[in-house]
């Protein structure tokens, strides 16, 4: 039905832009993660020095791991929050519904910064929650760990995320069919097992969809840490940041975002994997 | 049995969703109410009412730059993304090329990757071809990051046209142009503002891929972050509170565009983001 000078003029446009704006730059971080950085100089001298950095100094690997292990308290955190709330939502808000589900969306267009510079104002030695805690008498001093830990991070995070996670898991337990659970509650299941047994599973891939969204944008995530996180809660992201900043070495900063960027796909496909796998039981 | 007295009670249940929503708006009231504290940021209870906060905010001209900076980004955003993505929602759904799959994909990385790879791979960009680090840097990461959304967009408006109002315009004679005028793009109306405000609010509110292209000129949000720096003073919560107002007044409009035709629904681009990766 359409003719192919239609065809072609709207696939030209979109395909060169991206092509040029997108996977060149991608491209070009791949390149720079086999060049070299001497006296100051970057030089396009291929080789793989820049990784073989990364595997061979513990530092790279102490700070991915704290990165993962961040990554994950906020991929739970935010499914102990979300899926509760959409549990609530799909099953017993009843009227309200709608409302609630906007109540949720919301947060999602309130700016990230507007959100880490809240946190930052509670949890300061002279925030709002320290100045909470000596009006009830609770504490004398004001507590200064709250804020720049790794705690911070996570539940700055987690502040972020559970939004998102809420989404699909609410899109998933609104398809469960009702009928399934009549059958399930006739058949003498009790609630708890309708739920382990009929409800979870069902709700999986909206589950394993969230999570993975979650877990992956926090792994890359280098604001938050700036913001809160202080030394202790440096990420592999901030490492990055820092080398393409005053440290200046572009190809060996290059070469860890290589590195994120093949975790990020690889959890990506694994996800992708594991959500089908649901879906077909 | 009708639904709602199928809706069982769980009181335990709905205190837990009570301490969901309070912990998710917690951080938004607190912002809220210390941008009216005379006292500062911090400190409890808040006393002493003032709007002080709000009239240096507005005597700030450093702020008010940075502002009009973000919004010429935005709108410039809005308009290179909405064009490239309306031709790439049309390109996949109606015609077939080599690595349309892999274009798919590509197109939508931005989303779904962390903003610092983006970012970084843009400023390598800029380098590369000798490119400054300015508003148009900038301008250039948030369009082209942005396309996805508009992509996702606008992909989900086209699987709901009706294509037989296209072909009966085609068979009464009238050309693919005045078709694409005429029947298409006002089929696509809705798709088009809500994802244009849609990318309106993400380019206002974007750092990440900004960090790393940002040259002279600050956007609000590297205004602010900049300002954090310095330490925080309750202006950065007036501001604050008045770019949370202008993103529900942008959500308000949108929430009544698409209820209008389609039922309130989230944005497409989040309800894809377990699918298409």
């Amino acid at each position: 039905m359409y003719s192919r000078a239609y065809k072609t003029l709207v696939s030209l446009p979109p395909l060169v832009w991206v092509g040029t704006f997108l996977l060149l730059p991608y491209a070009l971080v791949f390149a720079h993660s086999l060049w070299a950085v001497r006296e100051g100089v970057m030089v396009h001298d291929w080789n793989l020095d820049n990784y073989k950095a990364l595997l061979t100094n513990p530092l790279y690997a102490v700070v991915l791991f704290r990165t993962m292990h961040i990554a994950a308290s906020v991929t739970l955190c935010a499914i102990l929050l979300g899926y509760p709330l959409a549990y609530y939502l799909a099953f017993h808000a009843g009227a309200r519904k709608e409302l609630l589900y906007q109540l949720v969306i919301v947060p999602l267009w309130v700016s990230y910064l507007v959100r880490g510079y809240a946190w930052k104002t509670i949890l300061g030695s002279d925030g709002v929650l320290n100045g909470f805690l000596q009006y009830l008498h609770l504490t004398r001093e004001p507590v200064g760990y709250f804020l720049y830990s790794p705690f911070a991070v996570v539940l700055m995070l987690t502040h972020i995320y559970t939004p998102f996670v809420f989404l699909p898991i609410y899109a998933a337990l609104e398809h469960v069919p009702r009928p399934l659970l009549e059958a399930s509650q006739d058949l003498g299941a009790s609630s708890v097992q309708t739920f382990w047994r009929v409800i979870l599973p069902l709700s999986m891939p909206g589950l394993l969809a969230g999570a993975t969204f979650a877990f992956v944008l926090s792994l890359g995530d280098f604001l938050a840490p700036l913001l809160v996180g202080g030394p202790s809660g440096t990420m592999i992201a901030n490492v990055v940041q820092s080398l393409f900043g005053a440290a200046f070495d572009w190809p060996l900063g290059a070469a860890i975002s290589v590195g994120i960027l093949v975790i990020t796909i690889s959890l990506l496909c694994l996800g992708e994997f594991l959500e089908k796998r649901w879906a077909f039981q | 049995m009708t639904r709602s007295s199928t809706v069982r009670r769980a009181p335990l249940l709905a205190l837990y969703a009570t301490f969901v929503f309070a912990f998710i708006y917690l951080p938004i009231v607190v912002l809220v109410v210390y941008s009216f504290n005379r006292d500062g940021v911090g400190g409890f209870p808040p006393r002493h009412f003032t709007l002080g906060w709000y009239t240096v905010l507005f005597a700030d001209s450093s702020i008010w730059n940075s502002v009009l900076n973000s919004l010429i980004v935005a709108a410039a955003s809005v308009a290179l993304s909405l064009g490239l993505g309306l031709l790439a929602a049309l390109a996949l759904d109606r015609a077939g090329f080599p690595g349309k799959s892999l274009f798919r994909r590509l197109v939508l990385l931005p989303l779904i990757l962390p903003g610092i790879i983006t970012g970084l791979s843009l400023l390598m960009f800029a380098v590369f071809s000798g490119l400054h680090p300015s508003l148009a840097t900038v301008f250039l990461g948030h369009a082209t990051a942005l396309i996805s959304v508009a992509t996702t967009e606008l992909f989900a408006g086209l699987q709901k046209l009706d294509r037989a109002q296209e072909e009966a315009s085609l068979d009464l004679g009238a050309t693919p142009w005045q078709t694409f005028w005429r029947i298409t793009l006002p089929n696509l109306k809705l798709s088009l503002i809500a994802a244009g405000l849609l990318i309106f609010t993400l380019s206002m509110d974007e750092i990440a891929v900004t960090f790393f292209l940002i040259g002279r000129d600050n956007t609000l949000p590297l205004e602010i972050w900049a300002r954090l720096r310095r330490g925080i003073t309750p202006e950065i919560n007036a501001i604050s509170t008045l770019i949370f107002v202008s993103s529900v007044a942008l959500l308000v409009i949108w929430y009544h565009l698409r209820a209008r035709s389609l039922g309130a629904r989230s944005p497409e681009f989040l309800e894809q983001l377990g699918e298409t990766s």
